[in-house]
Order: structure tokens, then C-alpha cells, then sequence
């Protein structure tokens, strides 16, 4: 069995950042990702199940980590080596429970929440954050039965899904997807959880502009997110920006009022806020910002352009960046992170999230928005493992190359059963 | 000599080839025989002694009014509005005829010890004008006489207290306009009939009003209903100002109009072969053309730009009358006609169109997508009376490079509508009921029309209603040599050369079609018989 194995080498990550200056992916035949033979990790406890990988996505992250462009916040919340993939539908050879208690049959897929909390750890008591739900804050991703890893993909003990091997969740990890999905609507749900997560944190009214900056995976799962779930209990304007004639055509589809090219985007804001402008920035603006991109360019264009006491919220991983935070500082607005997942609980009587169940978490919410949305169809390209360089390149250039979501297909893996 | 009139030539074999404008830019284009061009009549003799002309004028005026001189008392408050930097096309050489009859009013006043005095531009919705702009049209010495103490005003369709509500037509339409002007004891406007649509009852009814009144007849159902706007008696646009302009008249204000018209003289010597019939070319046309298609396609468009925007036409007055509003708008209707007008027998299935640099609003500024459609499918499709040049569901065929590209101080409210209103919709009804009242009303265009240089943020709406008329007509436009990604956002078609646009024409309107271009500028109307 083969897995693309992550070890830390630093010259092979100085390679791959070299190489990835000239596109991001480019550098992974040289850097510290390698395609070698792989044992199934053992099971870490009790509550472990074997999760045989179907489909796993390559995420913006992953790509920035063998770019070697990821922060180095990072350090201590990872194990190496360690095997990437936390964007993964697979199937439970051996049945399983999920995070409710619920018993899986031998066969069922599934997909895995990949936060290593509390839980997967078998640390008890619960931190603050793993009793709320919100496993996403966990402050102990570095400690316990497991190895540091803030998620399956970035932890030595748990594999990750770009194997073949396999990899081990814990129960609390699962969720069963439903029999009429496609793998493609398995492998997306991480994602678009993440994007639900962001929309519901961003606290988002009736009668709100709301811009979303990058249409790549996470900014049509933002759409689609608020288009689906928060549309309906509080209307609102959603205004984005896509760079690809692929990206314009789906944020259309799934719900955008108004998109346009990112050079036309203030503009489109402008409009809708009947803005003035001022240096450059609106001087009212849209209400909330969900930048998708975590760049310091994206970031700078969120803050001009949020109306004063507006959000933005962070969905895209930054790194080191370098922002002028003036108008932060001046029209007083929030500059919101919004992490993976958790409990979606409705945060005040008037949000719109007070037409969700307050235990729903944000996987239930994505597997459901997947299935409304039709957000399978935002994968667009399978490539086996052994064609990992080209899958890498192919995922740092999606955007340009006519695809949004890549994956690393596994189901034509010799002896592989669903 | 007496000038000769229009010519519409039926190209044989041995035709050369015609000259097709392309912007800033320009070609030889050989068109299949049998097929027509319409060339404009040639210029008229100007008046011999125009400021005598303007004198006589305003001493003789037309229908009831009194002369000039005769409505001029002291302690009087007058106003003397007059047209902005969209007229006349290209803008003319010095003296500028605005210049001429400002400068002759004022000395009637003056005589008269009329002090209060102001001068209004007329701008409507259009650009505020720059000082060298106003400079060229009125002279230094009435500029420097008004501007520096206030009394040079550029109208202000924005500006609430300085607007005055008259009341609504019969037609429940709202007349609404420039408050000096409206409380004047008289308001003298100075016009420049550049076409037939220019004058009478539009110059203050629309010059000097608001988008309240505006909105009236400034939509795509007036437009449809104009056949043409060239055409005053089957213009619903101008039967919408006429019933504005009596109530204003009934409503006590009493207007003295002034219009003039000119030739068509419309390039200076280095370019005179522009308006020259291809075969009658000399040497030294050849010599010029092939020397300046050289230079222009070598340069780079803003260059090109730049120089065309600085030539000014040798145009002149050839005839100037004064007085009452309907009566001397008919005698220059009359003299419009007179210069411009071309008999052509029947329609074509195809229209070609060699479009220039420059429009009523982008003088000094950028042909941008929306202008150029309004051109081809605003203006010059409407040059016509009777019946459209080109039939129902015929081809309209328009080469210029159309580029995505907008000057963001002029038309800031037109690179919102290309990018987000023309991105969901062309049909000018749709486009009027889902975005016009939203980009009327912007703030950030208010701001920019009233302080800076900016068209008012409802302009772009009123270019694309330009184009309705055409857009219900015709099976298809098709533009050579433009820009595809704007050709496309237009609703228009690209076409790389004139034979492709040809080849695709017959799709629509047959194997066998007839083909007709016309030949401007110079500005010509057809009589469409």
C-alpha cells in the first residue's frame, strides 16, 4: 500500500518553496512530500475505527504546507511524519459508531470531522471549547493519547487521507453520509462545513450586503452556505468576486446576487451600500466580508471594503501577512477568524442561526447543505496517488485550469471494497 | 460654386474602395457591387458676415415675439442659457458661435442697463465643463467678465434649491427646471442645431431640467415611439418637450430663442479628404490618408486619442434666427434639412457604419462600449426620415475597436452599468425597471455629477434607451474589429473583417441581401422615400 508521506526535511522544504515561487504545487517532486509504502496506523483505543479512503481533496493548506508557505504558528500542532488528507470520504470496512453513538454497518462511508479535540485524545475532562462543541478552539490539538496534530492530516498517529493504507478516526470523528451520495458530495462536505461555520459566525442580518472575496471551493461553499441556510430567515445581497469565467457561472448558480470579476468588485459593493468613496475605500460598504483568499492583498481589499463596525470574517488561511490596519483601527471593524467547525448554536433571538437546531454541528448542517446544493459537482478532477505531482499542480492552478475542488481518487485501488 | 447636394452612389466595379472610420482609426473597405453609399451634400456657403446675421436676428425675431432689444429694461433680471461641450461635433474652431451671440446679447443688454445678468450652461445630466472648455465656447472676455463673480453657473439637475417645480402636463409629466432661469424676467437660450433633433422646445425643457422631468421622455417606451428623434413630427421625445416647453410657456416664462446651424465643413485641411468622395481624391488625399493611416495605426490609441480630440472643425454658421420658440425652430429645422438631408430611395437589408472618435458625450474623453453603441444604434441609425435606411429585421454592420475602456472621471456610473447592469440584461425595458431609479438616485454619482466632471449616474440608462429604437428594429448588430469580450457584453456580435460580418449578415438576412453605407461623418439625413 502506498501513501504520500510528509517528513520534515527542511532542505526539501526550501526546494519546494523555491519551486512554488513559480506556481503553488509546483515544488512536490522536490519537496518533503513522497510517495512511499504504508502499514495501516494502529488503532489509537476502543472508540477507533479504520476509515479506507474513497476520494481525499487537496486543500488550500495543504498545498500551502508543501509549498512550505504555511505559518510557522503551525509548528508545534503537527507530527511528523505525517500523512496529508483531512478532506476525506471513505468507506468503514469494519463498521463503526459515529459522533452520535450511532452503530455503522461494515461498508458504510463516511466522512470524518478531522479535528483531533478533546475526544480523540481520551482527555477528560473536556476543555471549554470541546464541552461547547466548538472542537475547532480545542487547546489541547498538541496533547493527550495522540501525537500533536491539530487535524487527521497533519498527525502522526491517525494517517490522513492521500493513502492507501488508510487511516484511523475516532467516533466522535464520523459521519455517515447518505447512500444517495457520490463520493464527490463525500469529499466536498469538509469544505463546506468550513464555509458553513464562517457564515454562521459572521452574524449576518436581513437586508445585509454581504461580499465574499475568492471563488474557489470555500467561496462558492460560502455562497452556497448563505444562499441555503441563512438566505431564507434573513434576506440578504451577496456580491462576489471570481476571477474565472468556471468560478462566475457557479457563484451564479448557487445564489450570488451580483458577481463580477475581482478588479469589479469594490464597484459592485459600492453600488449596493450606495457608497461614497473615499481614498480609494467605500466609506460605507457592505456589511460582512467573508474573504476566502487569507492573503494580504484580500485582506486589505476585505477591510476597504466593510462598511464602519462591519465584519469580516477570515476563511482562508493566512500566513505571515502584512496589512495596513488603520482602517480597521479608525471605522472600527471586527476582523473575525473562523476555523473549521463545531456547534452551530443560534448566538442571539434575532440571528438568523435561530432557526437551527442549537446541537446541530456543522457537519450535519454541510451534509445536508451538500445534498441541496449540489455542491458534488464542485470537484473536478480525480487523480490517482501515483500521479501526485500533477494533481498538485493541477490543485495550485484550479482556478486558471477551468477546476475548483482536485482529489486523489483511491477507489481504484487493487483490492478495494466499498 | 453652389455646394453640391447628397449622392448616393451605387458601387460598380470600377468604385474605389470607401473609407470606413474605426475609431481613432480608419480603413479602405471595398463593398460588394450594388451596393450604396450615401454621401453627405457638401458644405453650404457660410454667412458672409455672421455677426451681422446675429445682429439682424435678434433685431427681425420670428413669430410673436418682440426684438431683443425691445424685451431688455433695466433693473430686469436675465439669464442666457446656453448648449454645452456635446455641440457641436467635433467642437469648432474659434470664435465659437456661442461666443458670437453671447457676446451680441450682452451688448444689447448692456445698452439696455440690464445689470443683473447670469449665464447658464445647460447641462442638463451631462458633464460639468472644464474652464478651457468653457473658455472655447463663450471667449475669454465673457468668461472673465461672469465666471470669477459667480455669474458663469453650470446648470445643476442636483441642486433642490435651485430647482423649480412649474407643474405636470396634460400628460401628467413633471416640468421641473432651473430655478434663475424659471424666474427670470427673460430667459435668452443659445443654441446650436447641430441636427434636426437639437432646439426648440428641448433646449430648456431638457437643458436646464431634472431627472424628475427628464424620466418623462428619457425612457426606452418614448424611444421606441421617436421614429426618428430627427424627425420632430414623429418624435415622441419631442412631443414630450413640446408639452413641457408650452407649459413652461403658459406657466409665464418668457424664453427669447436663438438657433444656428452650419455646414458641413467638418475636418480641417490636413484631414479634408475624410469628407471628400473617395473617386474625386487627389494625390495630396492619398498622399494625406495613407500618411495618417500610417501615423494612427502606429500609435498608441491614447495618442491617437488625443490628437483627434484637438482638431477643431472649420465649421460655420449658415444661418441664425431668433425669437419665439416653434417659429424659429421650423425655419432651422428647415435649414438643418436644407444642409443635411439626402434623398434615398428605398430601405436595405444591411447598413454599414464607419464609427468616429467622438460622440455628443465623450468629447475630450473615451468612445467607452456604451457610447459606442449609442452612436451607431443612437445617432447615426436615426439619421433618418420616413422610414429607417435599413428594414425591419435588417443588419446593422459598425466597425470600431470598441475596447473596454471607460474614463472613470467623466463616466463613472457607466463602468457600473457595462460591468453589472449589461452583464444581466440588454433589453432596455428591464434594464429602466430593475436598475435605473437605484443608479439615478446614487449618492456617490450625485456627488461626483455636482462636483467633479461626471455625467450623472442615470446617463448610461438614457445612451442604452438611445438604442431602443434600433434594437426593436433590427435583426442584428454586428461590429468589426471590436474588442469581442465588450461586443459581447453590448449583445452585439464580433466580427475580425467586414466580408466575416457580411458572410454572417446573410444568416439573418438572406444570400442576397443589399447593403448600404452610410458615409459620415459629415452628419447627412436620409429622406428615406
Amino acid at each position: 500500500m502506498k501513501a504520500l508521506i510528509l517528513e520534515r526535511n527542511l532542505p526539501r522544504f526550501a526546494a519546494s518553496r523555491v519551486a512554488s515561487i513559480f506556481g503553488s504545487g509546483r515544488g512536490a517532486g522536490l519537496g518533503p512530500l513522497q510517495l512511499l509504502d504504508a502499514e495501516t496506523p494502529e488503532l489509537p483505543g476502543d472508540e477507533w475505527h479504520t476509515l479506507t479512503p474513497l476520494l481525499s481533496g487537496i486543500c488550500g493548506s495543504d498545498l500551502a504546507t508543501i509549498d512550505g508557505r504555511t505559518s510557522r504558528y503551525f509548528e508545534d500542532l503537527v507530527s511528523f511524519p505525517f500523512v496529508p488528507g483531512h478532506e476525506v470520504v471513505g468507506v468503514l470496512a469494519d463498521g463503526g459508531t459515529d459522533h452520535a453513538g450511532r452503530v455503522l454497518a461494515p461498508g458504510t462511508r463516511a466522512v470524518i470531522e478531522p479535528v483531533l479535540g478533546c475526544a480523540p485524545r481520551h482527555i477528560a475532562p473536556l476543555c471549554p471549547s470541546c464541552s461547547q462543541g466548538a472542537t475547532g478552539l480545542c487547546g489541547n490539538t498538541a496533547f493527550g493519547a495522540l501525537e500533536p496534530g491539530l487535524q487527521t492530516g497533519y498527525c502522526a498517529d491517525t494517517g490522513g487521507g492521500w493513502s492507501e493504507a488508510g487511516l484511523v478516526a475516532h467516533a466522535s470523528q464520523l459521519h455517515a453520509i447518505p447512500e444517495t451520495f457520490s463520493d464527490e458530495d463525500g469529499v466536498i462536505v469538509e469544505p463546506v462545513a468550513c464555509a458553513t461555520h464562517a457564515v454562521l459566525s459572521a452574524g449576518i442580518r436581513a437586508g445585509d450586503v454581504v461580499a465574499v472575496v475568492g471563488a474557489g471551493t470555500l467561496g462558492l461553499a460560502s455562497i452556497a452556505a448563505i444562499t441555503t441556510l441563512i438566505r431564507p430567515v434573513a434576506p440578504c445581497t451577496i456580491v462576489a468576486g471570481a476571477k474565472h469565467p468556471h468560478q462566475r457561472q457557479l457563484a451564479d448558480d448557487l445564489g450570488a446576487d451580483h458577481v463580477v470579476a475581482p478588479d469589479q468588485l469594490a464597484r459592485a459593493v459600492r453600488r449596493q451600500a450606495a457608497s461614497l468613496v473615499l481614498g480609494g475605500r467605500l466609506t460605507a460598504g457592505a456589511d460582512v466580508v467573508i474573504d476566502c483568499v487569507g492573503s494580504a492583498a484580500s485582506i486589505t481589499e476585505a477591510l476597504g471594503l466593510v462598511r464602519p463596525r462591519g465584519t469580516v470574517v477570515l476563511v482562508g488561511m493566512p500566513g505571515v501577512v502584512s496589512v495596513d490596519l488603520a482602517p480597521l483601527w479608525h471605522r472600527e471593524v471586527r476582523l473575525v477568524g473562523a476555523y473549521a467547525y463545531g456547534a452551530e448554536n443560534a448566538p442571539g433571538h434575532d440571528s438568523p442561526a435561530s432557526a437551527l437546531s442549537p446541537e446541530r454541528r456543522s457537519f450535519e448542517l454541510a451534509i445536508d447543505l451538500v445534498a441541496q446544493a449540489g455542491l458534488g459537482r464542485l470537484v473536478s478532477a480525480r487523480y490517482p496517488l501515483e500521479r501526485y505531482e500533477e494533481a498538485l499542480v493541477h490543485a495550485g492552478a484550479a482556478g486558471r485550469r477551468g477546476a475548483v475542488k482536485v482529489a486523489f481518487d483511491l477507489t481504484t485501488v487493487k483490492g478495494r471494497t466499498r | 460654386m453652389s455646394a453640391r447636394p447628397g449622392f448616393v452612389l451605387e458601387v460598380d466595379r470600377s468604385t474605389p474602395p470607401t473609407l470606413f472610420w474605426r475609431g481613432e482609426r480608419f480603413t479602405l473597405e471595398k463593398l460588394p457591387e450594388g451596393s450604396r453609399v450615401i454621401y453627405a451634400p457638401e458644405p453650404h456657403e457660410p454667412l458672409d458676415d455672421p455677426l451681422a446675421a446675429i445682429r439682424h436676428a435678434l433685431a427681425n425675431p420670428l413669430g410673436d415675439s418682440e426684438p431683443l432689444s425691445a424685451l431688455l429694461f433695466p433693473g430686469m433680471k436675465l439669464t442666457i442659457a446656453f448648449d454645452d461641450i456635446s455641440l457641436p461635433l467635433p467642437p469648432m474652431e474659434r470664435p465659437d458661435i456661442r461666443q458670437m451671440v453671447i457676446e451680441q446679447v450682452l451688448d444689447l443688454a448692456a445698452e439696455a442697463g440690464v445689470d443683473d445678468v447670469e449665464l447658464v450652461v445647460a447641462l442638463a445630466l451631462h458633464r460639468r465643463m472644464t474652464e478651457p472648455e468653457l473658455r472655447h465656447a463663450i471667449g475669454d472676455r465673457v468668461y472673465d467678465a461672469f465666471a470669477p463673480n459667480g455669474l458663469l453657473t453650470q446648470h445643476d439637475a442636483e441642486d433642490r434649491d435651485n430647482l423649480l417645480h412649474l407643474g405636470q402636463t396634460d400628460e401628467g409629466e413633471d416640468v421641473e427646471i432651473n430655478k434663475r432661469a424659471a424666474t427670470s424676467d427673460l430667459l435668452v437660450y443659445v443654441n446650436i442645431n447641430l441636427v434636426a433633433m437639437d432646439g426648440g422646445h428641448k433646449s430648456v425643457a431638457t437643458g436646464l431640467s431634472s431627472y424628475k422631468s427628464l424620466r418623462h421622455h428619457h425612457n426606452p417606451e418614448t424611444m421606441r415611439k421617436s421614429k426618428s428623434f430627427m424627425d420632430q413630427h414623429r418624435s415622441e421625445l419631442h412631443s414630450a418637450n413640446w408639452r413641457m416647453g408650452r407649459l413652461i410657456r403658459d406657466a409665464g416664462i418668457k424664453v427669447f430663442q436663438i438657433e444656428t446651424t452650419l455646414n458641413t465643413d467638418t475636418f480641417p485641411d490636413a484631414f479634408s479628404y475624410l469628407q471628400k468622395r473617395e473617386w474625386e481624391w487627389k494625390a495630396k488625399d492619398r498622399i494625406g490618408f495613407l500618411g495618417a493611416k500610417a501615423a494612427l495605426d502606429r500609435m498608441p490609441a491614447r495618442y491617437a486619442r488625443r490628437l483627434f480630440h484637438s482638431v477643431k472643425a472649420p465649421h460655420r454658421m449658415t444661418s441664425v434666427q431668433a425669437g419665439e420658440v416653434e417659429a424659429v425652430h421650423k425655419v432651422t429645422t428647415e435649414n438643418v434639412w436644407a444642409q443635411q438631408g439626402v434623398v434615398v430611395e428605398g430601405q436595405t437589408d444591411i447598413l454599414t457604419l464607419g464609427l468616429p472618435y467622438i460622440s455628443p458625450y465623450n468629447v475630450n474623453s473615451i468612445l467607452n462600449p456604451i457610447l459606442v453603441a449609442c452612436l451607431g444604434l443612437g445617432y447615426f441609425f436615426n439619421l433618418y426620415r420616413n422610414k429607417p435606411l435599413v428594414r425591419e429585421g435588417g443588419v446593422l454592420i459598425m466597425t470600431h475597436p470598441t475596447p473596454w475602456e471607460f474614463n472613470p472621471v467623466h463616466h463613472p456610473s457607466y463602468i457600473d452599468f457595462f460591468e453589472q447592469v449589461l452583464s444581466e440584461t440588454t433589453d432596455p425595458s428591464e434594464v429602466a425597471s430593475r436598475f435605473e431609479e437605484g443608479f439615478a438616485t446614487d449618492p456617490w454619482y450625485i456627488h461626483l455629477y455636482r462636483t467633479g466632471h461626471a455625467y450623472h449616474g442615470v446617463h448610461p440608462f438614457y445612451m442604452w434607451y438611445w438604442c431602443a429604437h434600433a434594437l426593436q428594429h433590427l435583426g442584428a448588430v454586428i461590429i468589426v474589429g471590436g474588442d469581442p469580450k465588450s461586443v459581447h457584453r453590448l449583445g452585439f456580435r464580433s466580427a475580425t473583417t467586414l466580408a466575416d460580418a457580411l458572410e454572417m449578415a446573410r444568416d439573418v438576412v438572406g444570400s442576397s441581401p443589399t447593403l448600404t453605407h452610410l458615409h459620415a461623418p459629415p452628419i447627412l439625413m436620409a429622406d428615406v422615400q
